[in-house]
């Protein structure tokens, strides 16, 4: 059977040798680079290849790092065969029996061997907890987290709001409001900006990272001291698109608390980006950048804030849609990250398993592409604030 | 954002000194009418007039440009002002019953009004019988060293000037009761006093008019009554004839009555005459008489009121009768007072013969020549009333060619030949400012459909030319001349006077947008119910046909229906229209609502308009529609049901206008007591109430902007540029259109040269639509030159007024929406700087203007900026293409909607905003550029205050509550300033009645009129109650509820 499929590597340059591995049965074969096809195509034909036509499939591929890394759309089915080199690796796994948490970077690059990670595939539950499912939606895209842990203290909360495309409102009412704060002089009335209401269903209350009566004290990195309400509403609504409030939550109880080793990236250094559903590979805007940052988990945020949100939609005369090209620089930065961020699937954090429940609404085109990601949180300590 | 904060804190030293070379905020000068006057003075010797109004202002107005203004520290409204002749001061009474001395001073080379004394009668204030001591009138004796004060108890006390000390004289009811026959007591008091008048020739004797109808002459001197007038019907006012023979008194019934003054008989029971003008049925008042005599014989008589109650008693009349010449001037808003122009030197002359008629009006000054033929109305060079219809829009052009300048000037000049303010009597003052080096317009549109031009070069704002679009429609008022024409031969014999006229005939008149080109003089006009008006400027009279064009926004889209009104239907046939701007073309927008943009290129003879449908581009040239687009979103309901049947009915806005208008009037009620003690307990209890009530929280929802947005439609903003769009090597005329929801239209256009414009047609090709993702409305939209430079005018290029655009580097444009401003590189739209307002500061865009800032040091060096205001009220200023921000000033309060909704910008950083329908602030942000009064007034004081005057009086403020920094606010730290200033003035006044409230009210029992004389009996009793009531101040204050 194999040999039908088996063709020789050097026969053109075009041709992209697969070896395609499902449990302990190996298929190979080859794949034209000019016709690549889409995805539903290539899943036929592994489905063919394997003789397995009505079982759903989760398909992996390792890329030149050793990641495992999912096939589940046309973008990175095209970008695993750009990648290959020569030889592309297919894992495929039974849907039912699949291991998610396979997939991404640091269980794989831990190891740093394909073999590891025939290892890991070939031992799904091993003395682990099964991990909580967790879709690989077919549209990567950043949700709201709680952010900048490791740099704000223990008693407030650096929520990022990220209302993707979603048909669901942010859903909160902000209100005037004082708070008695501790000053030298004792205790003191402040006016203060407080959440007085959540819709059901909103943003807000679906991802729990916000609650009536936390007092607002920043708003994108804005202070909102001294400002009256409706110049705070217009700041958020202004910054609607990715919003990040800083809060003091009214109950302190569900605070983080550090447990000082900040040298373990998964408690401290990541926890800020603990509930995305870090897998996003693909946005629409910068397919192009992929080609340097091959191992990158979290694309396409922004380096620089001020160009971070929206890209502005422009329609030639002509019809065709295209986005405002960005500043160039924005490939060269990513790429230049020193370290990777870590991914850990599922942490600590409760409230934000809400919004790995949000629906994943299909990107439309004229929103901003899929993989706005609000804060750039590196390893070695070094934090770009907001 | 760390980017933006240090961006703000850059402290470059050379920067900051550049930066105070060009900006400086200073509010200048106020230009209309003041809103809400309540007083009014002249002074013959400095030809000054003054008038106060209800917010403790005080302006003084001379000769054209000759303004000053002062702010009482109390906004209590003025009731009376009285000048000291020829000393350059002025005695206000305010409602609070205080008395205030106000100096013309000289400084920094020119005139300033401030405050140097006040006073307060004493007498035991916080009780009910305030009242007793509450001043009702004041006479200035000719030497105006001594002030008489008439009270509501009756009494009249003296002041001696300018100090303003009470002196031991006062005149109380019961000495005149013990002169005045006991038929006549018959138990009753005198009432208040209701006139106070000098006698004319004998400065000792004054004679006093109480309100039940009494009269008494009285010598002040040896302290006794010389005659007295049994008067039997309720007294308003007094006038002597100049003779000092006989006055005359008017009255509440509607009559007047003249008394003959004899040394033989001491007690008078009838008057000569006694008449009732506008009798018999019952009449109302007269409340202000005037007697003058004139040297042809006859006394000229002019008094207010006295209308026979139940057919005239709604209207505002003056009359003026002499001999059988009777008029009776029907003026559209109450009358405030009035005064003559006459000669009052009384030695020289015989006779008084008046020159002129001043009628201050609730909404408007009106002057009458009382020596010409006829009694016509003299044009005012000043307070203008801007909204004798209301304002609806306003447009300023900068340095006006002088070529249009004339050509409006002649205009106005056929419409109104009296217009040359020649014969403007009140001419005191010099005004030191130098004649403007630019001519500068200001164009007001108005709910009436007019448009009127305003010459805004300098201080005080004159009328140009007034230009009426009403002509060219039917409309339902056409035929309403005729009516009033018809009742012309009835009696009273009505005259109308004045210009103030708010009802509307028809709202969809109202103009929305003006846009004219100053070179080529052609404007295009666009209204209320989507009438675009193209107008070219005519020399001569022109009767012609005007073309109509209907351009349909909605371009076929299916399923809306307009609600709203109907357009308005044009005249067929030719119309005749005077010289000035002459309508040529008239493009109706379907659905018809309200004009919300548009722009006019006179070189390629194109106008653009927007409404909240969509936007058009018409060819005025061949009279053809180039172009239509509908902008609105497929959600957009609200949009099609048109404004009037969402907001209100024409029916019910009349109604509400009318409400309007009566609530006005109950103001007027005279003399309301305010500092009585029950209020006062009302008011503790309301403020308690206020904090103990669970208030429910104001909240607001935080919800991005969505595509569905109810007028997410609307053309917010039009331009045209000579850019690249196509691509970047070949440039050509552009249209751009920016709407509500943020998104951005520009349209290729291809312009036939000036030859070949007649034969070949105008086209338009999309080239690019901008969406900006966070969908705020584009408020403004401008396209700068490879060096950064806004595009010029046109024509101003091939006219050799502007350098020439930098066509060589490569173009952008800056897109300031609601939140944002943007700069794009053309043609390929992709961004290169932006500032995001609304995200860092949390105000909103609402007027935005590029301006030019010239340096103070030096006349080459000048910067081009972005100056905005925001819905918070202060303005911001931007340099472009940078769009770093510079300056930020608090301009206007942020309650003020109609304030900021009105501001305009001129080209030169100043602009203009609306403090009151009537009135338009001028303020200037340029260090350079300042139009404010530089005038000075030659007083002579024989008693100088100038030692008095206290140093903390010396801050110029403006009227109408906004207090002016001056010089020293160049720097930006001018609100901590201005903060300290007003905390300084915001502290309460020890002797104003207010500040005493926490007197023990012991004395429960009832108060007469005797009882309240004992306070006043003796100076020294009365600086012992000065003393009480200071001691009393030092307890913390508290108001006994009893």
């Amino acid at each position: 059977m194999n040999k039908n499929f088996r063709v020789p590597s050097n026969r053109t340059l075009n041709a992209v040798e697969v070896k395609s591995k499902f449990g302990a049965e190996f298929r190979r074969f080859s794949l034209d680079r000019s016709k690549l096809g889409r995805f539903d195509e290539f899943y036929g034909l592994l489905q063919h290849v394997h003789r397995i036509p009505n079982v759903d499939l989760l398909v992996g591929y390792a890329d030149v790092h050793g990641d495992l890394l999912p096939i589940n759309n046309d973008d990175n089915y095209h970008k695993s065969i750009s990648m290959a080199a020569p030889l592309l690796r297919l894992f495929l796994q039974r849907k039912e029996e699949a291991d998610y948490s396979a997939f991404g970077t640091d269980t794989v690059t831990r190891k740093r061997t394909p073999v590891a990670l025939a290892a890991v595939l070939l031992r799904p539950d091993a003395n682990k907890k099964p991990p909580i499912i967790i879709s690989l939606p077919k549209d990567f895209r950043p949700v709201s987290s709680i952010i900048d842990v490791d740099i704000l203290p223990e008693t407030h909360r650096r929520v990022h709001l990220y209302k993707h495309g979603q048909e669901k409102p942010l859903g909160f009412y902000i209100r005037d409001g004082s708070s008695v704060r501790v000053t030298p002089q004792g205790l003191q009335k402040f006016p203060g900006i407080f959440i007085s209401r959540m819709v059901p269903g909103g943003l807000a209350e679906s991802t729990g990272l916000l609650a009536v009566n936390d007092e607002v004290l920043e708003v994108n990195g804005i202070e909102v001291t001294g400002k009256f309400l409706d110049q705070v509403t217009d700041m958020m609504i202004a910054n609607s698109h990715n919003l990040i409030i800083t809060v003091k939550p009214a109950n302190q109880r569900n605070n983080v608390v550090r447990n000082g080793n900040s040298g373990d990236g998964a408690t401290s250094g990541s926890s800020g980006r603990s509930s995305d559903s870090s897998t996003s590979f693909y946005g629409y805007s910068a397919p192009g950048s992929m080609a340097m940052t091959p191992s990158h988990i979290i694309q396409n945020y922004e380096q620089d804030d001020e160009i971070e949100d929206e890209e502005d939609l422009v329609i030639e005369g002509n019809g065709e849609t295209k986005l405002i090209p960005q500043a160039p620089a924005r490939a060269a930065a990513s790429s230049s990250m020193p370290t990777l961020p870590r991914y850990e699937p599922h942490l600590n954090l409760q409230p934000s398993n809400g919004a790995m429940a949000t629906s994943a609404s299909v990107g439309s085109l004229n929103a901003h592409d899929g993989g706005f990601e609000g804060r750039n949180l590196e390893e070695d300590g070094t934090v770009i604030t907001l | 954002m760390m980017k933006f904060r240090f961006r703000r804190q850059g402290n470059d030293p050379h920067r900051e000194k550049i930066k105070q070379d060009l900006f400086a905020f200073n509010k200048t000068v106020e230009h209309g009418f003041p809103n809400q006057p309540s007083a009014l003075a002249y002074d013959p010797k400095l030809q000054l007039m003054a008038i106060g109004t209800k917010s403790g202002a005080i302006k003084i107005y001379g000769a054209p440009a000759v303004e000053m203004t002062g702010l009482h520290k109390d906004t209590a409204a003025v009731t009376q002002i009285h000048f000291l002749h020829g000393q350059g001061r002025i005695l206000s009474l305010l409602d609070d019953n205080t008395i205030h001395l106000w100096e013309i001073i000289q400084r920094e080379n020119r005139s300033h009004l401030v405050e140097v004394h006040s006073f307060t009668l004493p007498g035991r204030p916080g009780i009910e019988s305030t009242s007793a001591t509450r001043v009702t009138v004041m006479l200035l004796n000719l030497s105006c060293d001594l002030l008489a004060v008439g009270t509501e108890g009756g009494g009249v006390h003296f002041l001696e000037l300018p100090s303003l000390t009470l002196l031991n004289k006062s005149l109380f009811q019961d000495e005149i009761m013990q002169s005045v026959p006991d038929k006549y007591k018959c138990g009753k008091s005198l009432g208040p006093v209701e006139s106070l008048q000098e006698h004319p020739k004998d400065s000792d004797k004054i004679l006093i008019g109480y309100s039940r109808g009494l009269v008494v002459l009285w010598d002040l001197n040896s302290r006794h009554i010389d005659n007295v007038f049994l008067g039997k019907q309720q007294l308003e006012s007094l006038v002597w004839e100049r003779s000092g023979n006989s006055f005359v008194s008017s009255h509440s019934d509607g009559g007047y009555m003249v008394w003959a003054v004899s040394s033989s008989n001491r007690c008078t029971h009838d008057p000569v005459s006694s008449t009732i003008p506008y009798g018999p049925f019952p009449c109302k008042a007269v409340n202000k008489i005037l007697w003058r005599t004139t040297e042809s014989g006859a006394p000229l008589v002019l008094f207010s009121g006295g209308m026979p109650r139940a057919s005239y008693g709604d209207r505002h009349c003056l009359t003026i009768l002499q001999d059988h010449n009777h008029v009776t001037l029907d003026f559209t808003s109450r009358v405030i007072d009035f005064f003559t122009i006459h000669c009052t030197d009384r030695d020289q002359v015989e006779f008084d013969d008046p020159s002129a008629l001043v009628v201050l009006l609730e909404e408007e000054l009106v002057v009458i020549d009382l020596q010409m033929a006829g009694w016509p109305t003299v044009p005012a060079p000043y307070l203008a009333p801007l909204h004798s219809s209301a304002i609806t829009c306003s447009c300023h052009i900068s340095n006006v060619p002088p070529k249009l300048w004339e050509r409006v000037i002649n205009a106005g000049q056929q419409q109104c030949p009296l217009q040359n303010f020649e014969n403007w009597p009140i001419c005191g003052g010099k005004n030191l400012a130098p004649d403007p080096k630019q001519k500068e317009l200001l164009l007001t549109g108005h709910e009436d459909g007019t448009v009127r031009f305003w010459d805004a070069s300098g201080v005080s704002l004159k009328p140009l030319y007034k230009l009426g679009t009403a002509n060219i429609f039917q409309t339902d008022c056409d035929h309403n001349d005729s009516l009033t024409q018809a009742g012309e031969e009835e009696w009273p014999p009505f005259r109308k006077v004045g210009c103030f006229d708010p009802y509307s005939d028809d709202p969809r008149l109202g103009i929305q947008k003006i846009s004219l080109c100053k070179y080529s003089g052609k404007m295009v006009v666009a209204g209320t119910a989507g009438q675009v008006i193209v107008m070219v400027l005519g020399d001569e009279k022109s009767d012609h046909m005007i073309d109509v064009a209907t351009v349909d926004l909605l371009q076929d889209r299916e399923g809306f229906t307009w609600k709203g009104h109907d357009r308005l239907p044009p005249k067929s046939g030719s119309v005749v229209f005077a010289p000035g701007f002459q309508p040529v073309v008239l493009v109706q927008c379907m659905p018809p609502a309200a004009v919300t943009a548009v722009t006019l290129n006179a070189e390629w003879n194109l106008i653009a308009f927007g409404t909240s449908h969509g936007f058009g581009l018409f060819d005025y040239h061949r009279r053809s529609p180039v172009l239509a687009r509908c902008t609105l979103h497929p959600n957009d309901s609200l949009a099609m049901e048109g404004p009037l049947s969402r907001v209100k009915s024409l029916k019910k806005s009349l109604r509400q206008s009318f409400r309007r208008i009566r609530k006005s009037r109950v103001s007027g009620k005279k003399r309301a007591v305010v500092n009585s003690p029950t209020c006062k307990v009302q008011e503790a209890n309301a403020h308690l109430a206020e904090h103990d009530a669970e208030v429910t929280p104001v909240q607001r929802r935080i919800e991005p902007r969505s595509v569905d947005d109810s007028l997410s439609g609307v053309v917010r903003c039009l331009c045209f540029a000579d850019t690249f769009l196509r691509d970047g090597t070949h440039h050509g005329p552009t249209m751009w259109a920016g709407t509500n929801s943020g998104s951005v239209y520009a349209y290729a256009l291809d312009v036939p040269s000036q030859e070949k414009f007649s034969e070949q047609s105008v086209e338009a090709l999309l080239g690019k639509e901008i969406q900006l993702m966070h969908r705020a409305p584009v408020v403004s939209i401008a396209v700068l030159d490879g060096r950064g430079n806004p595009l010029p005018e046109p024509y101003e290029v091939s006219r050799d007024l502007a350098k020439a655009p930098d066509m060589q580097g490569s173009h952008s444009v800056l897109i300031i929406s609601e939140e944002q401003f943007k700069v794009f590189m053309l043609p390929k739209v992709n961004a290169k700087t932006k500032f995001k307002l609304t995200a860092h500061e949390g105000c909103r865009v609402r007027k935005v203007a590029l301006s030019n800032f010239t340096s103070v040091t030096s006349e080459d060096y000048s910067e081009n900026t972005l100056v905005c205001l925001t819905n918070l009220g202060d303005i911001h200023v931007f340099s472009v293409p940078a769009l770093r921000p510079q300056v930020r000033y608090d301009c206007i309060r942020k309650e003020d909607i109609s304030g900021i909704a009105s501001c305009v910008f001129t080209k030169t950083g100043q602009g203009f905003y609306l403090i009151s329908p009537s009135e338009y602030e001028r303020f200037s942000l340029s260090a350079r550029v300042i139009t404010e009064p530089l005038c000075q007034v030659d007083v002579e004081r024989p008693h100088d205050l100038s030692e008095h005057s206290s140093s903390s009086m010396t801050v110029p403020t403006q009227a109408n509550g906004t207090h002016k920094t001056q010089a020293e606010g160049k720097s930006v730290e001018a609100e901590g300033l201005l903060e300290e200033m007003r905390s300084a003035l915001s502290s309460p006044v020890l002797d104003s009645p207010n500040s005493s409230a926490d007197i023990n009210l012991d004395t429960t029992g009832e108060l007469t009129m005797e009882d309240v004389k004992d306070y006043l009996m003796s100076v020294d009793e009365a600086e012992n109650n000065f003393r009480n009531i200071s001691e009393e101040d030092g307890r913390p204050p508290g108001i006994l509820i009893s």
